[in-house]
Formats: structure tokens, sequence, C-alpha cells
């Protein structure tokens, strides 16, 4: 039941993905890049999603617990270090190169172009690189 | 072009927020891909890793589905940085969201609509760092 729910949901959100057009590179260069033609899809990507986010989380969160687990899993940390923003600016100036980021980089794999294989390869690759190196140091 | 940017990115997202809504409603799960990603390479075979490999197989599947119906031309994608660059942006992105702890869906959507202090310095720095990487890369180069 939850790998049906999980197959779904990550369909619509494969699906938005899509349709808003942010599993091209260009739309997020555009964005970015304020000295060219400025392109706004990505704010309009994120405001669609954002304000649909934030009222149907306030509605889901009143809940004691979601539909299918015992309890909801929520990030604890409120601390603002050096990690969260160094790892932030290195994912951003990735971002920034290849103009992919995770979701619709694993998205486009279905492109079968080589660019979002090799990228997502690369991804898992410095994603387990990372990880490494946090266990090594705790 | 403008007006239809608007509403198919408008639309994109608001399905993109209705996945975030009923992963928590469902699973109790936040909608961060690279954390569901994180999930699926620790191959314990347990309940966390079954549920989020299905979403990036549900993820992909959408994708493939809004191209089978002729709403997206793959082919017309041009990646700027080429097979190189591309994969040298990969490996700073695993890097990154795996110290940041996220990446445009955890923090940007996930995170600022729970309104976490963390998300906001997370998603506002991802912002300014790709911003000035698109400057030098495209204006001082």
């Amino acid at each position: 039941m939850i790998e049906l729910a999980a197959l779904l949901i990550g369909a619509l959100f494969g699906m938005g993905l899509a349709i808003s057009d942010m599993v091209n590179p260009e739309r997020i260069i555009g964005f970015f890049d304020l000295a060219g033609s400025w392109d706004p899809t990505l704010a309009f990507v994120m405001g669609g999603a954002l304000t649909t986010t934030f009222f149907g989380y306030r509605y889901v969160l009143k809940r004691s617990a979601p539909l299918l687990d015992g309890q909801f899993h929520l990030p604890t940390r409120h601390d603002i270090d050096g990690r969260l923003m160094g790892g932030a600016a290195l994912f951003g100036i990735g971002w920034g190169i290849g103009g992919i980021c995770p979701g619709p980089g694993i998205a486009s794999l279905v492109s079968l172009r080589i660019e979002p294989l090799v990228f997502v390869a690369a991804m898992v690759a410095g994603t387990l690189l990372a990880k490494f190196w946090i266990a090594r140091r705790s | 072009m403008w007006v239809a940017a608007a509403i198919s990115g408008t639309i994109g997202g608001v399905l993109i927020g209705a996945a975030a809504v009923l992963l928590m409603l469902t699973l109790g799960r936040i909608a961060g891909v690279c954390g569901i990603l994180a999930n699926v390479l620790t191959l314990k075979l347990d309940r966390n890793w079954s549920w989020s490999a299905f979403f990036l197989l549900g993820l992909a599947g959408g994708a493939l589905l809004v191209g089978a119906v002729g709403l997206k031309d793959w082919s017309a994608f041009v990646y700027p940085a080429g097979v190189v660059g591309t994969a040298f942006a990969g490996l700073l992105v695993g890097v990154g969201v795996t110290f940041g702890s996220g990446c445009t869906s955890g923090h940007g959507v996930c995170g600022l609509s729970r309104v976490s202090a963390r998300s906001l310095v997370a998603t506002l720095t991802f912002m300014a760092s790709a911003a000035m990487t698109i400057f030098i890369l495209r204006h001082v180069f």
C-alpha cells in the first residue's frame, strides 16, 4: 500500500516537473540570468508549489498521524551551521553550471539523453562521497 | 510565450505542491528528492527503502507519461555544460545537497512551507550561489 501511494505521488511530482518545464535546463539558467533575457517560469512554479504546500500542510499536520504511518517524520534540527550553508552554496554552484537539480535530473532519465544520466550518476557518487566523509568524521 | 510559461509553470507547480501534501498526508514524509534518493542509496531493503524507490520510479514515470502524450520534446533540450561539465555539476549537487540536508524540493518547497529557518537560509543560499555562478559563466568568461 505504501509502495502504491509513493508510486502515484511520485508520478504526480514528475508530471509537475515535466509540465512546468523544470526539466529544461534553459528554464533554470534563464531565471537566474538576470543580466540576460529573464525567464520567470521558475517563479510561477515555486509560487504554485509553495501556495499549495503551505495551505495543504496546515490542514494535514493538524492530524495526529498520517494515513499510512503511525507518525509524521519531520526534520527536528533548528541550528543554522556552516555545513548547511556551505552545502547549499555548493549545490547552487552545481545547479547553476548544469541547470539541473535532483528532481528534474531523475525525471529526465526517461529522455534517454546522455546528460541526465551522467548528472544522476555523478550526483549519486557525490552523495555517497559526502555520506562517507560525514560518517568518518562522526 | 510568457503567458503560456506562466500557466504551465503554475499548473506544474500546483501538481508538485499537491504531491508534497499527499506524501505528508499518506506517509508523513517530506517530499525532498535528494533525501528520498539518499534513502534508496542506503540499500537497506526496509520499509523506508521501499517507498523511496517507488517514489523515484513514479517520478520518472510521471515525466515519461507527459512525454508520451506529446507534451514534452526531450530532444529539444540544450544542456549548457556539455557532458563533462554536467558530470562536474552532478558531483557538486550530490555533495552539496548531502551537506546541506536538502535541495529545491526539500528546502525550497517543503521546508519553506513549514516556515523552517534552516530551509529559508539554505534556499536563499543556493539561489544566490546559482545566480552568481550563472552570472560568472555567462557574462564574465
